[in-house]
């Protein structure tokens, strides 16, 4: 289905950039004519005040691109955008709906006329690391360092998961804002596991026993998302920071020469490979894409599928009603000496929002974040996507799908051992197709460990090399 | 021609008709000559520029980098597989979809010795309509259809279960997700798409050719195969030639089916990409669009070479019908 989408938007693209005057003169001097036919930045900001932190112009318009897609668009629609409504109701909100963003987007960037706010998601996302090393992006600190919406006494900042701000910070800057907070694990249906009697696995050994009475019971152990097979990427990092600890991760993003051939990186991977080798994968899941190969799970033909929170909406209409409950379950240790406990898990703030640095009311883009990450705008959000987000505390007391339960009592039982890392967002052809494509190559055993380690530091060292990306770093 | 010109100068008119002649001419220029150039010759000299510059696409300025994009591009281990699969593609291709064509076209048309001479075979009317099927289609639904004819058994693949209904399971493999099939698939699928149309181009050529030079053949005793090779094909050559100098066009541009089929980054281990698959990446997913022009600059080049190379190898004496 994307490459209709794609398709359009290249079309849509090269209509935009027309209108926008961007092709309309032959040769150089059109590019070089568009730099200044944008609007300059005039005076956008409003009066400080206790009530207006921010200095939003009371009376501008604001102008919001929402990606239309498993997220739909009523949150903003029924939820923040009368809340900032009725804080500024003198100015007027101009919503868009789009499937594609990068083709609604990329001409007005462009063109220097973008809109105020842009949730830029989904297939037409457009590199949120090449927005910022192009400048494009408005810095975020102002909104951090503002008081909370609605929460007494506390900045936005304080308001946050940990991590949360730093997922969609580049250099020294958070130029992103990520609203849903993503619990990625191993997803099982726990009517089938109980049915069965069959216990959740601790540690690899007990994976692998727990994989050969699965497959005598007539069901394929595992299965992933096929052709994107970088899903594999979750658990194999996840596990091996359990084994070694979270810098192995700090490694890898700073792409430190060595980083994917650390031992635990190797043993993770070697792990995820004998899973293929024994016959414990689902015939004919390389051939699959993530839609075919979540239907099998749903079916039942597979017990595991690695994947993030989100899951359960995905599959929402593809899952049996009755004898199916989602559940999540952290990734079993490959070792009893790790360094991280069991309970450890992946969980990345997601779904971008930014501010274009160029938009006209970048100060109501701001705030209307401040609306977004306030308790009501958080909790409504909750309630509405069925999503987790980063404001702490949101989601209690909501009631949630069982899925969605189970990630967010796994996040709980975390505490404060919860690994991320940043090398997608910041690197993102590293990530799809570079390590996309090795990592496939591993879990059908075309690869070994070792080719599959150095394929991953022949993807890092490209971008290393490569003097035409911004490189960014992290302490830890 | 020399006839009209020769009358057109008898009618010509006097000065008073020749005044204001250039203007009128321009006038009725200016419009089709400026879409044009602004829809065809800019975006080319637009590419070319962007080439040599360091654009992400996403901003209004960028710098001039001179050729270090196409340095990249021919360092670049991707773009060599990109640029040896359309190598490939347009080995085979072309080669296949034409003799298929020239097969088909010359069955429906004078495949079988009927009591009233030369003539299609049997069904020929039904076969000319069904092998124009895939010409309807869209590229994207073809891409989508064979998508689904190439799933893993599992994931209900219609050639795998074919080949398990049919007592060949072992053969069944996930032809998709396979390196050493994945690109074949799609060249498969090509040709599936491409023939129909040649069978029709080359059944038009063929209707034209004049029956009693086929009843002279049979008087002669000349065998199917000698009447092809000695009779049809010269009489058809002037459209082969078309065809393959358009079907090497065409089959420089993978880019719909290779995108859906095998997604955007090639397929498993990316070893089905083309150089149209990787121009868009580049340009949509890494947001080079510098090195993104490139290739398609480079893409450009090759196609004209391609086209060359085949109008040249493909010139022939040409015959002259009665």
């Amino acid at each position: 289905m994307s490459s209709f989408s794609a398709d359009w938007s290249r079309r849509k693209f090269l209509r935009g950039a027309l209108a926008t005057g961007a092709l309309v003169l032959p040769g150089a001097g059109a590019l070089a004519g568009c730099a200044t036919s944008g609007g300059g930045q005039e005076a956008t900001e409003g009066e400080k005040t206790e009530k207006n932190p921010l200095g939003v112009p009371e009376d501008q318009p604001l102008e919001i691109y929402i990606f239309n897609g498993g997220f739909g668009d009523e949150y903003a629609t029924d939820l923040h955008e009368p809340m900032y409504k009725k804080a500024y109701p003198k100015a007027e909100i101009k919503h868009k709906a789009e499937v594609d963003i990068k083709g609604a987007i990329q001409s007005r960037l462009v063109a220097g006329n973008p809109p105020d706010f842009v949730n830029d998601s989904g297939d037409g996302q457009i590199p949120l690391g090449q927005l910022v090393s192009d400048k494009q992006l408005y810095d975020l600190t102002d909104l951090y360092d503002a008081p909370s919406w609605d929460i007494p006494g506390k900045t936005v900042r304080d308001t946050l998961v940990p991590g949360a701000i730093a997922q969609g910070t580049f250099g020294d800057k958070p130029y992103v804002m990520n609203m849903a907070l993503t619990v990625y694990g191993t997803w099982y249906n726990k009517v089938l596991f109980d049915q069965k009697g069959w216990k959740i696995p601790t540690t690899w050994e007990e994976m692998v026993a727990l994989c050969a009475e699965i497959k005598g019971a007539g069901i394929a152990p595992w299965t992933y998302q096929g052709i994107h097979a970088r899903y594999m990427v979750w658990p194999l990092l996840t596990m091996a920071a359990k084994l070694a600890g979270p810098e192995i991760l700090v490694d890898i993003d700073n792409l430190k020469e060595g980083a994917w051939s650390h031992e635990a990186i190797k043993e993770s991977a070697n792990a995820l490979r004998g899973l293929r080798t024994s016959g414990y994968i689902l015939d004919g899941t390389e051939g699959m894409d993530h839609i075919q190969s979540q239907g099998q799970w749903s079916a039942g033909k597979a017990a595991f599928i690695p994947c993030g929170s989100w899951l359960e909406n995905e599959q929402k209409d593809v899952t049996p009603a009755s004898g199916f409950e989602f559940a999540m379950m952290p990734e079993p240790l490959l070792s009893k000496d790790s360094k991280m406990p069991l309970e450890t898990i992946y969980a990345a703030a997601g779904e971008p929002y930014v501010v274009p640095a160029k938009a006209k009311n970048p100060r109501g883009g701001l705030e209307y974040m401040r609306i977004m990450l306030s308790k009501e705008g958080a909790k409504g959000f909750t309630e509405k996507v069925s999503s987790l987000t980063v404001v702490q505390g949101a989601a209690d007391g909501v009631t949630l799908p069982k899925g969605l339960a189970s990630a967010k009592k796994a996040l709980d039982d975390a505490g404060d051992n919860v690994v991320s890392w940043m090398w997608p967002n910041w690197y993102g052809t590293m990530w799809n197709p570079g390590v996309n494509a090795v990592i496939g190559d591993l879990m059908t055993a075309r690869k070994t460990v070792d080719e599959f380690c150095a394929g991953c530091e022949a993807e890092a060292k490209k971008v290393r090399d490569d003097d035409s990306i911004t490189k960014y770093t992290r302490e830890k | 021609m020399t006839k009209a010109a020769a009358r057109g100068r008898v009618s010509k008119p006097g000065p008073a008709l020749q005044h204001g002649k250039y203007l009128f001419i321009v006038v009725f220029l200016v419009f089709p000559v400026g879409i044009y150039g602004l829809f065809t010759l800019s975006p080319y000299l637009q590419a070319i520029w962007i080439s040599l510059t360091d654009w992400t696409g996403l901003t209004g300025s960028q710098k001039f980098i001179g050729l270090d994009n196409y340095a990249w591009l021919f360092s670049d281990d991707q773009t060599l597989v990109a640029l040896k699969n359309n190598a490939l593609l347009l080995l085979v291709v072309p080669v296949i979809t034409v003799l298929l064509g020239l097969f088909f076209a010359s069955m429906l048309n004078v495949g079988r010795r009927g009591k009233s001479g030369i003539e299609g075979v049997r069904g020929s009317k039904v076969y000319r309509v069904v092998y124009f099927f895939p010409q309807v289609l869209s590229v994207a639904i073809i891409g989508v259809l064979f998508k689904y004819v190439f799933a893993p058994t599992e994931a209900g693949g219609i050639l795998n279960s074919a080949l398990r209904a049919v007592g060949l399971g072992n053969l069944a493999v996930p032809w998709l997700g396979d390196p050493d099939f994945a690109f074949w698939c799609v060249v498969v699928v090509m040709i599936w798409s491409f023939v129909g149309f040649y069978v029709v181009l080359f059944s038009a050529a063929m209707q034209s050719i004049p029956k009693d030079i086929y009843e002279a053949a049979l008087l002669d005793g000349a065998s199917r195969y000698t009447t092809f090779r000695r009779v049809t094909l010269p009489l058809v050559w002037d459209t082969v030639q078309v065809g393959w100098v358009y079907m090497a066009i065409q089959a420089m541009d993978a880019f719909a089916y290779v995108h859906i089929m095998l997604g955007i980054s090639g397929g498993p281990s990316r070893s089905g990409d083309v150089l149209g698959v990787a121009m868009y990446r580049t340009a949509f997913n890494d947001y080079r669009f510098g090195r993104a022009s490139a290739i398609g600059v480079v893409l450009l080049i090759v196609t004209l070479i391609v086209s060359l190379v085949f109008l040249r190898f493909a010139r022939r004496e040409r015959v002259e019908l009665a």
